[in-house]
């Protein structure tokens, strides 16, 4: 199982409270965990990655084991330390404002 | 006993009012979707508990989300807005080709008659329906592709579909407006649509009587006479009595004829509603006095409603969804303001209280009128 850190927003839209767990079949990759995520809260579907594109969304980055993985390529394979649900998968929204 | 249910759509958040039918005491709740903007809620004429609200943000885009009691629970529904096909470009404020993009969601028009249907007004500019309660969307892009829609600019607020007009007296007949693009109509359900712009006359624009371009704010109609129109324009208060196919100004002795919303009241077809807003690079009251303006003669001689509004020190704005009237015996007006009060008239717009005071600016204030 694949933990995931949302945003508190996306919490509150997915109806969760803390961290969530997904299953993710095959290689963990960011690619994997997002389709894992959207299936098992489709409600976040749009929110992280555009719909179509499936792009990551300008203002959201994905963080884990003290990296920024936002430019990592989406089939890349997550640290392991990810993959085997050590450490989260985090999904942040950037900071910004005044 | 008859009531009202006020919905409001702020920055940060939606707020639903309740009230009797005497409009003296109010219940707030709220905010849902906490955070996050809210551009419009609007419940379905055909069923009122079935609410919609357009919830977006910067950082996490676009989501639809709909009540089917009346406000107290709410489900997210679709939020996919693909537009059909090509997607070309429209202009950039600059005049260069700039491709069309989704951006949000700024209002939200239940149909008429069939509850499971909804439309969609959205940045950048294009028409979308949904006929299975907001889970899928379809664009009827018979709009965007009328041979206009490359020249389609911006408005200083973006390229926003934001007014939805449905005929009531004809199903296939529905009016749009886009800043900056001007008033549409169509006569076929929504398959192919005309630029209904004649006789507005915009001086920004390098030929200001073009087919489009017009910055609309709003448009306005009432249920008994769906030919007449009226229209709050950047500048200028228009009339229509053709269904749109021609144009004339009913600013008349308005003070400033720059402003957002403009509204009809529920029982008398001529009695309409601006308020006047300083200019466009001001965007508050003339000398900070927050005054509804109200026409019983369809527009030109016009008189100021002050009783209950601040005449002092008041800059707020007023924007284009955020007035609404009720259609109680006594007809009740309503507007929100970018300082976050919530105005409520019981009486037509001779008097005026506060409902709420402190809330987030306000984007949208839609009423329903409960029996």
């Amino acid at each position: 199982m694949i933990t995931v850190t949302l945003p508190a927003h996306l919490r509150t839209l997915a109806r969760v409270e803390g961290d969530v767990r997904v299953e993710v079949p095959g290689t963990v990759t960011r690619r994997a965990v997002l389709d894992a995520l959207e299936t098992a809260y489709p409600m976040l579907r749009g929110t992280i990655r555009d719909h179509g594109t499936l792009k990551r969304r300008a203002f959201v980055r994905f963080f884990g084991c003290g990296e920024d993985l936002s430019h990592e390529p989406d089939d890349a394979p997550l640290p392991p330390a990810i993959a085997d649900g050590r450490e989260p998968f985090m999904v942040v929204g950037a900071i910004a404002g005044g | 006993m008859s009531g009202v249910r006020v919905l409001v759509g702020t920055r940060k958040g939606a707020f639903v009012l309740t009230a009797d039918g005497t409009r003296k005491k109010w219940n707030v709740s709220g905010p849902h979707f906490a955070g996050w903007e809210i551009y419009h809620v609007k419940g379905s004429p055909v069923n009122p508990d079935r609410i919609y609200a357009s919830q977006t943000s910067g950082w996490f885009g676009q989501l639809l989300q709909r009540s089917d009691d009346g406000g107290k629970s709410w489900e997210p529904v679709g939020n996919e807005f693909a537009y059909d096909g090509e997607t070309g470009t429209h202009q950039w404020y600059d005049g260069t080709p700039h491709p069309w993009e989704f951006k949000r969601v700024w209002h939200v028009e239940p149909s008429l008659t069939e509850p499971d249907t909804v439309y969609a007004g959205i940045e950048d500019a294009a028409l979308f329906r949904s006929k299975d309660g907001g889970k899928s969307w379809q664009e009827l892009s018979g709009l965007r592709k009328h041979g206009s829609g490359s020249h389609w600019q911006p408005g200083a607020g973006g390229m926003c579909l934001h007014t939805i007009i449905q005929d009531p007296s004809n199903p296939q007949r529905m009016y749009i407006a886009i800043s900056a693009a001007g008033t549409f109509r169509t006569d076929d359900g929504g398959t192919t649509w005309k630029p209904v712009n004649h006789g507005l006359r915009s001086e920004f624009m390098p030929d200001p009587t073009a087919e489009v371009g017009h910055c609309v704010h709003r448009i306005a109609l009432h249920p008994s006479r769906p030919n007449v129109l009226f229209m709050q324009k950047h500048w200028d208060v228009m009339r229509s009595d053709d269904a749109g196919d021609s144009w004339h100004e009913v600013s008349g002795n308005l003070p400033t004829d720059f402003g957002f919303p403009i509204d009809v009241h529920a029982h008398e077809p001529e009695t309409i509603y601006v308020v006047p807003i300083k200019s466009d690079s001001e965007h508050f009251p003339p000398e900070g006095k927050l005054r509804v303006y109200r026409s019983r003669s369809g527009g030109n001689e016009w008189e100021a409603l002050t009783k209950g509004l601040p005449q002092q020190d008041c800059y707020v704005n007023v924007l284009r969804d955020a007035m609404a009237v009720d259609s109680l015996d006594t007809c009740g007006i309503y507007f929100g303001t970018t300082g976050g009060q919530v105005y409520a008239s019981a009486d037509g717009g001779d008097s005026w209280n506060s409902i709420v005071r402190d809330l987030p600016p306000v984007l949208s204030v839609e009423v329903q009128t409960l029996q």
